[in-house]
């Protein structure tokens, strides 16, 4: 699970980790008030959506009046933000922050993350602050320094110590950052993060070390003991198909094709839409009805995907094991014929039960196209697609 | 022979009582030689109770000592299977094999910490995995026996179905499976691809290898340079993931490539330049396996 700069910002005041003065906004008044409120004569005003790249994308102004700090909030507020990560339509920005402005010395690097040769979580500082990280990594490896921590230990003094000298944190400011990375370390433990970035990290002119910046990600496996972590999801940010697919326990993921895949078993759904590819086709879509699929749910998963206007085919790819295929032909019939189903059906069954299943789509009268393995299948399917034309 | 289990293997499962426990239970010991492999179930509640016939006990130490269980499987709900893990662990048992889906990272990332400090001899398969098959001898787990086939062709792999689907492909060819064996999706795991190969390469009763990997992480490339060294037998490869994009989360907490790393073009690269026969076509994961069987 994502979360926005501002909350990652109060798990880390609420850690230790210093952070600049600021207010969460959701109108342009609020961000008047903010800045108001904040004080001094320099402000930052960041639209707040769960995408990074929102610097280039033109979503961090600097306003130096109340005025300006008016004028930002308002073209940002309602603004559909456009970066590297956020795909082509962009992310409409529904929430501020509005920050005191730093006065930055020099910009570093921080990540947590966990690494899964060790099995450690490991911390990554770098001289190179307020770039891609991910360049740095490919092209000066060196200026990365890594540090394995112990989950017994969890990060020591001397550890931080270490990793702030080789960030070239100058020597007065080494204890404070050493400080700030325990912290940082201890938030990210603690919360279940499978992700704590500060990208930029600031010395300031006056002496003070800062997280100008704030990515967290959490396991979502283990939301069931972070409440707290669990209330700061915020749906407006996630594609509202997935949310309806995450109701019926559906793993449901938007692509950018035509074809729209229903699998079991995320494995074979990720070969399902490379066999797709493979033929010359694109899939619309990841979706793992997972072990257990009803007929309630596989009517769900065909509404959600045929409720993305690009899918103009439908592959169902079913290995029955546990799940037998003949309890899928019911559900895929029963779906069909509920959300009338206009788009070609092209259906590879194999395993448990698998003729009963086969027999079932066949005596269904819907135009059900049967396919004998993946390749078949997916050769079909493509055909299917260069055939209908426009839905 | 096979790796890792046999039919003289001796299970205890922990999370017997639960919907889920019970009925792979019963799949699992209506397999082959099962009714002879499960032999003892773990519940502190139930202690002194039986399940179709199975006695039940309080500990896994106590399971092992009363009937000699060498192996656990866990169908443990996910808050409380890193700590299941343990207590097989502690046990001193030979081999866990851990079903649950969803345990926390930062609970395994503790548990496999322990494991090596103390230097436990255990090995661990799993978490979120279909389990271990040996087929016609013995299956712990909840993969669908009736695919398999006995034979010389060792499989491994990080994901279910997709294992299955290989599993089947080989068994509709005649060639039939030494051990199949289903490392799981998680990012924080017992057994990698590379012991597991390992495995393969030292059982006289295995032929060849198939590994199957999917996007994120680096274990399928460690793999393949320890394949290209050490192994003596032939191994194919598939890898899933090629049309996922980055960023996204593919199912499995495992499967996400991220910061450019763990995409499947990289791993299949690596995998071809270790001497791995690789497809992109995963209907035809059998046939190539068949085509390097001399």
């Amino acid at each position: 699970m994502k979360i926005h700069e501002y909350q990652g910002k109060e798990l880390f005041r609420k850690f230790g980790v210093p952070v600049p003065a600021g207010m969460p906004c959701f109108s342009v008044d609020e961000a008047v008030e903010a800045a108001r409120k904040l004080g001094g004569a320099l402000w930052v005003v960041k639209a707040q959506i769960h995408a990074g790249g929102r610097g280039k994308g033109g979503g961090v102004k600097v306003a130096r009046s109340l005025e300006e700090v008016r004028a930002h909030a308002g073209r940002l507020l309602g603004m559909r933000l456009v970066t590297h990560q956020t795909g082509p339509e962009g992310q409409l920005v529904r929430r501020l922050l509005v920050e005191e402005g730093a006065d930055i010395a020099k910009e570093y690097y921080v990540g947590l993350v966990v690494d899964r040769v060790t099995q450690r979580v490991c911390l990554m500082v770098s001289s190179e602050g307020g770039v891609d990280i991910e360049e740095v990594a490919a092209k000066t490896p060196e200026k990365i320094h890594k540090t394995f921590v112990d989950p017994q230990t969890g990060l020591t003094p001397e550890e931080a110590a270490q990793a702030a000298r080789a960030m070239g944190m100058p020597e007065p400011a080494v204890p404070q950052t050493g400080a700030l990375l325990c912290a940082l370390y201890r938030c990210f433990w603690e919360t279940d993060a499978s992700l704590a970035e500060i990208n930029p990290l600031i010395s300031t002119g006056d002496g003070r070390v800062l997280a100008l910046d704030a990515k967290m990600n959490f396991d979502d496996n283990a939301l069931f003991r972070q409440p707290e972590i669990a209330a700061m999801r915020d749906l407006d940010e996630e594609d509202p198909l997935e949310v309806e697919a995450s109701k019926y326990d559906l793993n449901y993921i938007a692509l950018e094709g035509e074809i729209g895949c229903m699998v079991n078993g995320a494995g074979l759904a990720m070969a399902t839409m490379d066999t797709i590819k493979l033929f010359g086709g694109s899939p619309a879509n990841f979706l793992d009805v997972g072990g257990g699929a009803t007929t309630e749910k596989v009517t769900a998963a065909f509404k959600i995907m045929l409720a993305n206007p690009r899918v103009r085919a439908i592959l169902v790819n079913i290995f029955g094991g546990i799940m037998k295929c003949d309890t899928i032909a019911t559900g895929v019939v029963t779906a069909a014929r509920e959300v009338k189903l206009s788009v070609p059906l092209v259906v590879r069954m194999k395993g448990t039960n698998e003729d009963l299943g086969k027999k079932i789509l066949a005596e269904s009268g819907l135009a059900i196209i049967s396919a004998d393995n993946m390749a078949e299948a997916a050769e079909k399917v493509v055909a299917a697609v260069k055939a209908g034309g426009a839905r | 022979m096979s790796i890792l289990i046999n039919r003289h293997t001796r299970v205890v499962t922990q999370g017997i009582t639960g919907k889920t426990g019970q009925f792979h239970t019963q799949t699992s010991r209506a397999y082959a030689f099962g009714r002879d492999c499960f032999v003892a179930g773990v519940n502190p509640k139930k202690a002194g109770e039986t399940f179709e016939g199975i006695p039940i006990f309080a500990t896994v130490r106590e399971a092992k000592e009363r009937t000699g269980a060498n192996v656990s499987v866990i169908y443990v709900p996910p808050a409380g299977a890193a700590a299941a893990i343990w207590e097989a662990v502690e046990a001193d048992l030979d081999l866990v094999i851990c079903i649950t889906e969803g345990i926390p990272v930062r609970d395994m990332i503790v548990v496999r910490d322990r494991m090596r400090k103390e230097n436990r001899r255990t090995l661990l398969v799993g978490p979120n995995c279909p389990g271990v098959i040996t087929p016609e001898e013995i299956k712990i787990g909840i993969m669908p026996g009736h695919i398999h086939k006995k034979g010389r062709v060792g499989v491994v792999s990080r994901s279910g179905t997709l294992t299955y689907e290989a599993v089947a492909q080989l068994t509709e060819l005649g060639i039939g499976q030494s051990t199949a064996v289903g490392i799981g999706g998680d990012p924080v795991n017992g057994l990698k691809h590379v012991d597991v190969l390992r495995m393969f390469n030292d059982d006289p009763d295995t032929d060849a290898g198939i590994m199957i990997g999917e996007i994120g992480g680096s274990d399928e490339e460690t793999a393949a340079l320890w394949v290209k060294d050490h192994m003596k037998k032939p191994v194919v490869g598939f890898i899933a993931g090629v049309t996922a994009p980055p960023g996204k989360r593919m199912g499995h907490a495992g499967a996400i490539i991220s910061g450019g790393k763990g995409t499947a073009q990289e791993k299949l690269a690596v995998m071809e330049a270790c001497g791995i026969k690789v497809t992109r076509n995963p209907a035809e994961i059998g046939k190539l396996l068949k085509s390097v069987l001399g």
